[in-house]
């Protein structure tokens, strides 16, 4: 049966209380590999492999976003800064940057992360994959 | 739907990619584009690289100076540590992008005892990303061109060559390397190529290209006769150097790294052709090293405008730049690939089929895996195999049976962690 074939299927991959202490968690399933983020109260799942290179995009680091701090009435910045609100996700390859609850590059909004539909079902998080 | 429970021993947790992580796990996605697209390949990674800082002690000790082995010693025993005698400016080394790319200066874990790292930390590299030979250069040493010490840039590349040759080439008939070449004294560069021209696994000579050195200059015109004589090429390897006064205007890493690695080599081809060195030195094999495609058309295309215009200050040009520069070599790291029609173009002039020679930069920051020729959709089956290891065959006279384990049996030796 070719992949495009196989039907969604549903598979739990353990507590929300007990991953979300985690913040972040990447599996291989089968051979299908995820990464599950926690932020907040927010949950998101995704495709580990960069759209880039292919490479393990969610076993990198998580940062804050970088900002360029500009001053509105005067125009001038005063350099880069850190928005310690938000997250990151950094591609270990190459530096590729994707917001984590959004899943797009942090420049080019082209560029995305391929999501994988996660929910808590009875207390567990379960992913829905292809 | 009702969720289905896996058996567990069906879900693998996937460890957080850092500097301690084995290149083999790293690398794993690697070695399934490997499984996936070229195990059959014959491929050559023309410009992968030491991380020598983690070895500068073997290094210095091999410094034949009494005077700057003993200072390099001292250094390394206090302030400059694994940077003594260099002129690299470690808060200006902002390559890994403030500890988000954690590759570029890893230390290889689980090194098997009576192993070098750097020798394992390469084998595993050339497993991973299925590689049958791989070429190595220095990292920090490729500032040496700026250092204001000339007989420090001779010491040092003594040394380095000594301990790259004579050290680590044995361990492993895969890797192979360029004599570095301390190009501020011309007169060392003579003896090293004398003393290398025949040494088996020296396949050419480099010169970092981050100087200020005219390289058309009378005083290398032995060397280059030298070279020629060899019958190996000469590479010149670009880098960067934020104290070059044009690049202090720039106040971000990515840009200065984006225009100087384009800038020195650019200089160099410049000086090479309107001085007429390729008539000069006709079977000098040239090769650049490391500074992508993109400035290769621009310069064709800049340098024929030139010279049509001003033929008087090129007389001993016979043909257009363009021809020259389309009979050189050139390694494709970092390729720039976000626009494909300019990327076709910028192939089908330089005759990347033949001239243009697959590298990774491995392990630095910006480096490409064998896929990014692969997986190009205008190229035919037989230039990406040309471009990833036959140009390099035939450039450095490689034995082209292959040398790599197959990817299924990397990965079932280490199913990575990635």
């Amino acid at each position: 049966m070719t992949k495009a074939n196989t039907p969604p299927r549903q598979v739990s991959i353990g507590t929300y209380e007990g991953l979300r202490t985690k913040e972040r968690v990447v599996l291989d399933i089968d051979g299908q590999s995820v990464g599950v983020y926690f932020l907040g109260d927010e949950i998101r799942a995704w495709h580990n492999t960069c759209p880039h290179s292919g490479g393990p995009v969610c076993q990198g680091k998580t940062v804050a976003r970088t900002l360029q701090a500009v001053d509105a009435a005067t125009g001038k910045s005063p350099g880069l800064t850190l928005d310690r609100s938000s997250r990151m996700i950094v591609c270990p390859w190459h530096g590729f940057e994707f917001d984590l609850l959004t899943g797009i590059h942090a420049v080019d909004t082209k560029t995305r992360l391929r999501p994988v539909p996660v929910a808590v079902v009875d207390g567990d998080v379960v992913l829905t994959l292809g | 739907m009702r969720p289905t429970q896996l058996d567990k021993a069906r879900i693998r947790e996937l460890e957080e990619i850092g500097t301690r992580s084995d290149t083999r796990d790293v690398l794993a996605r690697a070695t399934m584009q490997a499984k996936r697209d070229y195990d059959d390949y014959f491929v050559v990674d023309i410009d992968a690289h030491v991380s020598e800082d983690h070895f500068w002690g073997e290094v210095i000790e091999l410094i034949d100076n009494e005077y700057l082995r003993d200072l390099g010693q001292s250094q390394l025993r206090s302030f400059a540590g694994n940077n003594a005698l260099l002129n690299i400016v470690p808060g200006l080394s902002h390559q890994s992008v403030g500890g988000r790319i954690t590759h570029q200066g890893r230390r290889e874990p689980d090194v098997p005892q009576g192993e070098h790292p750097f020798v394992v930390a390469a084998q595993r590299s050339m497993d991973a990303m299925g590689l049958d030979y791989q070429i190595v250069f220095p990292s920090a040493m490729l500032l040496l061109g700026m250092h204001p010490q000339d007989e420090v840039e001779v010491a040092l590349a003594r040394a380095f060559n000594r301990w790259t040759v004579e050290r680590i080439l044995p361990m492993d008939e895969r890797l192979k390397a360029f004599v570095y070449l301390p190009f501020n004294t011309p007169e060392a560069c003579e003896a090293l190529v004398a003393q290398y021209a025949d040494a088996k696994d020296v396949i050419g000579f480099t010169v970092c290209s981050t100087r200020n050195n005219a390289i058309h200059a009378d005083c290398y015109a032995r060397l280059y006769a030298m070279i020629e004589e060899s019958g190996k090429p000469l590479a010149f390897h670009s880098g960067y150097h934020w104290g070059d006064p044009s690049f202090a205007q720039l106040n971000r890493f990515a840009t200065m790294h984006a225009l100087s690695f384009t800038h020195y080599n650019q200089i160099h081809v410049s000086n090479w052709l309107f001085n007429a060195m390729p008539e000069r030195f006709p079977k000098l094999k040239m090769l650049w090293v490391e500074s992508g495609l993109a400035w290769i058309p621009f310069l064709m295309q800049r340098l024929d405008h030139e010279v049509l215009m001003r033929p008087s200050e090129a007389p001993g040009m016979k043909r257009l730049p363009s021809e020259y520069m389309a009979e050189m070599w050139y390694t494709s790291q970092p390729m720039e690939r976000t626009n494909m029609e300019l990327l076709e173009a910028t192939m089908k002039v330089m005759k990347a089929e033949t001239q243009l020679l697959y590298s990774s930069d491995w392990p630095h920051w910006d480096w490409d895996a064998p896929s990014v020729i692969t997986t190009l959709p205008f190229l035919s089956d037989q230039a990406k195999r040309n471009i990833l290891g036959l140009n390099a065959a035939r450039l450095f006279n490689l034995d082209i049976k292959p040398k790599k384990p197959r990817a299924d049996a990397v990965l079932a030796t280490r199913p990575g962690r990635s």
